[in-house]
């Protein structure tokens, strides 16, 4: 049977390496959003040497560009994105510190070569669950690029959101593993 | 002449308003008879977890008036005008425009429209897609689609050659969806266009994604490969959410149409899970 493990950012390399693919993971705290026009803005802000929008040792970023918070909601419908977009950018933000990425899909070799490179791991979130992953999520607010309107940066407070570790830091990849029984 | 029906396009224009809302936080009962199908048919434990889950996200999204998925979709809305109607009150496009940019921001819907270089967002979900046509009768038939992105961009389209047949096509069409994977949120639904043109072929395989998961393909030779494409997509394993499982595809709809001698067009598009589509006749 899978584990369960609940974890708060930041996170660091024990808790990273602890981690196996299927292990389900809870957590608790502040993560930050950021999908594809705000990555290309964190990684060229890094190259032009300014800081980048949130600390990124020992972050959480989760691929999501909610839909607007109805009246008297926090967010709107906030499920992942699908991650391989953001490939490109993100061996920049792991050498940085960045620990966990929460998404849906496959990542690249490149990536999870870093991954385990600088012990982060790669969670998902049911994708096209929106309604559901929204329950998770007890604070939002945009820190940065606000014109990029469902895009912007956004820090998020969410309690116990539900995850399944995809990719651990020990080259594991379940999306590889998880098919194996029931392919014909 | 004086005995057309007449139309007014705001009426259009505000049809086509509700139905993004509906569409947006409503699953269609298709959608919904297929996943409790597929969580009855599927054998592992965390496929039959994921399709529970999205059972109950589609009943937290109906209950809060929440969207099903944040993704809202580019509107790809799709009319069958009657040719003896006369529309009247303006131009249709910027009616089926303007009713999208009211029901995206009404229902609080995300705006997934942006520049193909600057990704500056239009801040409307507009402009959205608009496929006309004109049919026999007097009546207009609507349909919404809302198009998730992730979805779309597992969609592909193939020249195959003649010499290559129809075991060239079942082939893409595996490929397609060995491709794709986990990427978008299975289980799938395949829309499939063979022959006719390059562009044809792509339309077509939108087209049928608005036919009724289960329904039964009238053209036996579709038909026959939809339930052979259907068996050979779920042995990929790929299952719900990508995690393995047998219920990778929930549906594969086949449309069949004659081509050039020198073509066998082939189009392959992937629709998501929440596979939204709302109709109406006016």
């Amino acid at each position: 049977m899978s584990r369960t493990f609940r974890l708060t950012p930041p996170l660091n390399d024990a808790d990273t390496t602890a981690l196996k693919i299927g292990d389900r993971v809870l957590i608790t705290g502040t993560i930050y959003t950021g999908r594809d026009a705000a990555h290309k803005r964190i990684v060229e802000a890094l190259q032009n040497g300014q800081e980048p929008p949130f600390p990124l040792k020992g972050a959480v970023i989760y691929y999501v560009g909610s839909s607007p918070a109805p009246p008297g909601r926090v967010i709107g419908a906030a499920g992942p994105t699908t991650s391989y977009r953001m490939d490109s950018y993100t061996p920049t933000m792991l050498q940085l510190g960045l620990k966990a990425m929460i998404g849906k899909g496959k990542r690249g070799e490149e990536v999870k070569a870093a991954m385990a490179q600088h012990k982060a791991v790669y969670l998902g979130a049911i994708g096209g669950a929106g309604a559901l992953m929204a329950r998770a999520i007890v604070e939002a607010e945009v820190i940065a690029y606000p014109e990029l309107g469902p895009e912007a940066v956004r820090r998020l407070v969410v309690k116990d959101m539900p995850l399944v570790c995809v990719n651990d830091v020990h080259g594991g990849d379940l999306y590889l593993e998880g098919r194996r029984d029931y392919q014909r | 002449m004086s005995n057309l029906r007449t139309i007014d396009v705001a009426l259009i224009r505000d049809t086509v308003a509700d139905l993004c809302g509906q569409a947006d936080l409503l699953l269609p009962a298709d959608v919904r008879r297929a996943l409790e199908q597929g969580l009855a048919a599927e054998e592992s434990p965390v496929g039959k977890e994921i399709l529970t889950r999205l059972l109950e996200n589609a009943d937290i999204a109906a209950a809060e008036s929440m969207p099903i998925c944040q993704d809202c979709g580019l509107a790809v809305v799709f009319l069958d005008v009657g040719q003896d109607l006369h529309l009247i009150g303006g131009d249709l496009v910027t009616a089926v425009n303007e009713g999208v940019r009211r029901g995206y921001e009404r229902h609080y819907l995300r705006k997934s429209v942006c520049h193909p270089f600057t990704r500056a967002n239009t801040g409307d979900n507009t402009p959205a897609v608009v496929h006309a046509r004109i049919v026999p009768g007097d009546k207009v038939h609507l349909w919404v689609v809302p198009k998730g992105g992730g979805s779309e961009n597992m969609s592909k389209v193939f020249l195959v050659t003649p010499a290559q047949g129809l075991p060239g096509v079942k082939e893409r069409v595996l490929e397609t969806v060995e491709a794709a994977g986990p990427n978008p949120c299975p289980p799938i639904i395949l829309g499939v266009a063979i022959g006719s043109t390059f562009d044809d072929a792509c339309l077509r395989a939108k087209r049928t994604l608005l036919r009724e998961l289960g329904s039964v393909n009238p053209d036996p030779e579709a038909a026959a490969l939809e339930s052979e494409l259907l068996t050979m997509v779920n042995n990929t394993g790929i299952g719900p959410a990508g995690l393995g499982g047998r219920v990778t595809c929930l549906g594969v709809f086949v449309d069949i149409k004659p081509c050039h001698i020198a073509s066998l067009p082939l189009a392959v598009n992937v629709q998501c899970h929440a596979a939204r589509h709302k109709e109406a006749v006016l």
